[in-house]
């Protein structure tokens, strides 16, 4: 078991499901269900396989486990794989989103439905390798290659903006991280390696480090996304199908904050600190601004993505605390969010496919036909806003917390963000939800189908387990954080200490 | 026979097989009749094939003819490309010779004849043999790119060409009788060293700009680009392609062996006109190209910001950027192959067509061609992980190395601008409402364009030798 390339597995395994699905002809009703029924296999057994990950995982590590190396190409880049305890959880988080997404296709697309079963396989495969890679080139290239399926699943499967919004997302994206990649080219002629280990130990100078920051944060903040680089974000998730929409919240913005973890804090940590006040600034204005934006919008969507961009907001908040407190707050805000905020497109979805529109005010009373449907999406709501006993409480709880021990203004003004999501969230579920039946063409709306429950039941399910016992993801981050925050405070004692000298 | 011109014969021996093979198909062309053109074309790729593995396997390295004409790792290193470029467009060009009444066995002939001066400008040690290299193929060129005697565009593009290219040669032998008078010499190896003694004068700077500027022209490099798109727009595909491949790797050799030889000693004053022209190719031909409605004016414009970016790792004046400038050629020869292959195969009921709107919802009607040249223009806009990333990867890498910051930044900007218009034509092809889709595609361009879209999606598992192969023809010069 030791010996097998576990990670590699994980990872590559998609693929292969796209491969049989690029064999099959997709001319009949037949050959579509058989299609939809590779995709699903072969993202429920990614599934599996992720869960080995977790379980052959040692909690008490904080150093990198299940390591794959190999030689590549030239300049000493290497197939290099493995995962600590910062990045785990993202790969069983990105495993088990798929089957739902795959689920929450299964009726809505009815065009092209090869090439969407493969672009999606193939975005999980990518979004696995960038938690996974442990040599900096690979990561980019898991990283921006990620970008392709996107474009291709906004632009052909999205709403009537669709072409708008696919090449937002592309450009946006593809501007931040160019940068990154000059940076990632200028460490490596510093350290000579770009292997992530050696890197994490690497002391790149000070003046060196504020530009590569700079670069990194450039990439980061926009896929993150960080006030004022957000606005693709909207776009995106409003034009994009229901699970493109899933994907985009639950994993892709995690690549950002996972990014700075990864990256920003460990190697550059003089930078970090200097930068703490502006990531604490657009921060909060992130958590404010965005917030009072959601209050505004008419489109279910457009108000779950603020959202995001709100909750976004306390992770990074989190992160650059720079304690053990915002740092794992952030990461379970992440996970929690990757969830809830899921759960939410997917709820989204649910009715769209019924009605056809996202207009808020075309709906209304729902819960006189669609009692079930009520139940899950208040609890979603709810863990949206962070009431505690769901998921988003711990999170939010721990980078306010963490934020609180490093700057108290910062934590008074996100504060009030956790009162204003609580007004839109509770706003937008009244105004769909509650009321009286009285538009005719709701009144035929059936309540959650099987298949539907099957998606939404276990997102319910990990929303309120790690909401009231979230140890197994403390448990699973502790040590790596730990290493890590030692890590960053023996930078910057010896680097005050260089300084007094 | 001396023993001198015994080993100098045998090391140009290539160049030997295709002028007298070039020379051999015109006789063969007269007297074959009707079926000339197929017959010509199959001999000439022959002879191609066979001069190049001749190359490989007998023609060693050293020094031919008094040090004028030199075979070195890089200089073969840039013949195989150059020779791929030239068969490959010789094979695309048999299906639409035979659709659109091109059958001129002269086309083959003139290919070889420009072949047999690519070979010189990629071996030249001298100015002498750089001027006549260039010339021969520019003759040669001049009348493929008005091969289609009936068409006016076809005409105008060769006149086009000759007329600028005549000027460009004009200040190339200004530029090189500069050089001459402050140096004393046209041997390569020889400038250097007076270089190095005496130091550089005013005067000889200028003759460097002339140099330069003439090279320039041949890689179409801004500002010396205009001719491209029109040559490109009017001149019949398959020349085209030609156009777009074999001669591009034969002046970026050239260029990189004139500034990495006789100038050498004067690097830094090289190197800001090579900042300067690759920062204005990557510029003008990222935003040019955004407006283009035909996709073989959007070649020509996307060729040049191409060369700028090759450009990238010259401006660099370091190994590794002759390493990147390599491995981007061998990229970009094999894109735009395979782009060339898919426009060739734009045909409808009545011709070939070339509008890019013709593209429309292809994904639909014709799903492989369409997922090929998706995986292509992804390619082209550079992302990973496909091969046109890598190959920006190893200049902009030797760019950062010499602290060429704002070159770098600027490059990569421009990248994203670029990705702008490749992404249109994805756009048409996936998004857009499907329009009549095109006939089936001929066997041989269906070979290209399916090589050359494996190439770029796994170019992952098989760059480590290529970069292998582009560092030993890069160490040439270290």
């Amino acid at each position: 078991m030791t010996d097998w390339p576990i990670l590699s597995t994980v990872t590559f395994l998609p693929l292969v499901g796209a491969f049989l699905i690029l064999l099959i002809r997709d001319d009949s009703d037949n050959a579509r269900r058989n299609i939809r029924n590779v995709a699903l296999l072969t993202t429920v057994f990614t599934f599996i396989l992720s869960l080995f990950v977790w379980a052959g995982f040692d909690n008490g590590e904080a150093g990198f486990q299940m390591v794959e190396k190999t030689d590549w190409l030239d300049s000493g880049i290497s197939y290099h794989m493995g995962v600590d305890g910062i990045s785990m959880l993202f790969v069983v988080l990105t495993a088990f989103l798929m089957p739902l997404c795959i689920l929450a296709s299964w009726e809505s697309i009815q065009s092209r439905v090869k090439e969407y079963m493969i672009a999606f396989l193939v975005l999980e495969t990518l979004m696995i390798g960038v938690f996974c890679a442990l040599d900096i080139v690979l990561f980019y290239v898991f990283f921006e290659a990620g970008l392709i399926p996107m474009f291709i699943i906004i632009g052909v499967w999205g709403g009537k903006r669709r072409v708008y919004a696919s090449f937002k997302f592309f450009l946006y994206t593809l501007l931040g991280s160019v940068l990154m990649l000059l940076a990632i080219m200028a460490m490596f002629w510093q350290s000579g390696t770009t292997d992530i280990p050696t890197l994490l130990t690497h002391d790149f100078p000070a003046s060196m480090q504020t530009w590569l920051w700079l670069a990194f944060f450039a990439s980061f903040a926009v896929k993150m996304p960080m006030w004022p680089v957000h606005t693709w974000l909207p776009d995106a998730h409003v034009e994009a199908p229901t699970a493109g929409s899933v994907i985009l919240a639950g994993i892709l913005l995690k690549m950002g904050g996972y990014g700075f973890l990864r990256f920003s804090l460990p190697m550059f940590p003089d930078a970090s600190l200097y930068f703490q006040p502006l990531v604490f600034a657009l921060s909060v204005i992130a958590i404010i601004y965005t917030s009072l934006v959601a209050l505004m919008q008419e489109d279910m969507k457009k108000l779950i993505a603020y959202s995001s961009v709100a909750h976004m907001g306390y992770v990074t908040m989190g992160i650059f605390a720079l304690n053990q407190e915002g740092i794992q707050g952030a990461i379970f805000q992440m996970l929690s969010h990757g969830l809830v905020s899921s759960a939410l497109f997917l709820c989204v979805g649910v009715i769209y496919d019924r009605m056809h529109t996202r207009e808020i005010a075309a709906y209304g009373g729902l819960v006189n036909n669609m009692p079930k449907y009520a139940v899950a999406f208040l609890i979603f709501t709810m863990a949206n806003v962070g009431l505690p006993g769901t998921s988003g409480f711990v999170g939010e709880f721990l980078t306010l917390l963490g934020a609180f021990k490093a700057n108290t203004w910062v934590a008074l003004f996100a504060t009030t963000g956790v009162i204003l999501s609580a007004g839109y969230a509770l706003w937008l579920y009244r105004k769909v939800v509650f009321g009286a039946l009285s538009k005719e063409s709701l009144k035929s709306m059936l309540d959650l189908s099987t298949r539907e429950k099957a998606i939404l039941y276990p997102l319910i399910a990990f929303t309120i387990l790690f909401g009231v016992y979230p140890a197994p993801v403390f448990d699973v981050t502790a040590n790596s954080v730990q290493a890590l925050i030692n890590n960053v405070t023996v930078s910057l004692d010896a680097a005050q200490s260089a300084a007094a000298n | 026979m001396t023993p001198e011109l015994i080993s100098s014969l045998s090391l140009a021996s290539p160049e030997l097989i295709i002028a007298v093979g070039a020379l051999a198909l015109l006789m063969v062309g007269v007297f074959s009749g009707r079926r000339a053109n197929d017959i010509v074309n199959g001999l000439a790729v022959a002879v191609l094939a066979g001069a190049g593995a001749w190359m490989l396997l007998f023609a060693g390295h050293g020094k031919a003819f008094g040090g004028a004409f030199v075979s070195d790792p890089f200089a073969v290193f840039m013949k195989v490309l150059m020779l791929i470029g030239a068969a490959i467009t010789l094979i695309m060009s048999v299906g639409f010779a035979k659709a659109e009444k091109f059958d001129k066995f002269e086309y083959p002939v003139l290919v070889l004849l420009a072949s047999t001066g690519m070979m010189m400008m990629i071996s030249a040690n001298d100015m002498m043999t750089l001027y006549l290299g260039m010339e021969l193929q520019s003759l040669a060129l001049y009348v493929v790119a008005a091969i289609n005697r009936d068409s006016a565009r076809s005409t105008e593009a060769g006149l086009k060409y000759f007329v600028l290219s005549a000027l460009s040669s004009g200040i190339l032998l200004y530029g090189i009788t500069l050089v001459y008078g402050y140096t004393g010499h046209t041997g390569f190896d020889a400038i250097a060293s007076a270089l190095t003694d005496t130091g550089r004068q005013l005067g000889l700077v200028f003759g460097l700009v002339l140099v330069l500027a003439g090279v320039a022209f041949k890689i179409s490099a801004v500002p010396f680009h205009m001719w491209t798109p029109d040559v490109y727009e009017g001149a019949p595909t398959p020349v085209t392609a030609f156009f777009a491949s074999a001669p591009k790797m034969a002046a970026m050799a050239l260029m990189v062996r004139v500034t990495m030889t006789p100038f050498e000693p004067i690097g830094p004053d090289w190197q800001q006109i090579i900042v300067f022209v690759s920062i204005a190719s990557m510029a003008l031909g990222s935003f040019a190209a955004i407006g283009q409605r035909n996709i073989k004016r959007m070649m020509a414009y996307s060729s040049i910001g191409h060369v700028g970016f090759a450009l990238v790792g010259l401006a660099a004046n370091t190994e590794e950027g002759i390493r990147g400038v390599a491995i981007y050629m061998l990229i970009y020869l094999v894109m735009t192959l395979g782009a060339f292959a898919f426009i060739l195969a734009m045909r409808r009921k009545d011709g070939n067509v070339e509008q890019i709107n013709d593209l429309a919802g292809l994904a639909g009607t014709n799903p492989m061609m369409a997922t090929l040249l998706t995986l292509l223009m992804f390619s082209l806009a550079g992302i990973p992980p496909l091969a046109g990333f890598w190959g920006k990867w190893y200049v902009f890498l030797a760019a950062i190395n010499a602290e060429l910051y704002t070159l770098a930044v600027i490059g990569v900007l421009m990248s994203v601008v670029a990705a702008y218009y490749y992404l249109r034509i994805i756009k048409i092809m996936w998004f857009d409402e499907p329009d009549e889709g095109f006939q089936p595609m001929a066997g041989e361009l269906r070979l290209v364009l399916g090589a050359s879209g494996l190439f770029v999606l796994f170019y992952v598992l098989i760059g480590a030798p290529i970069g292998r192969m582009a560092e030993a023809a890069a160490k040439t010069f270290f």
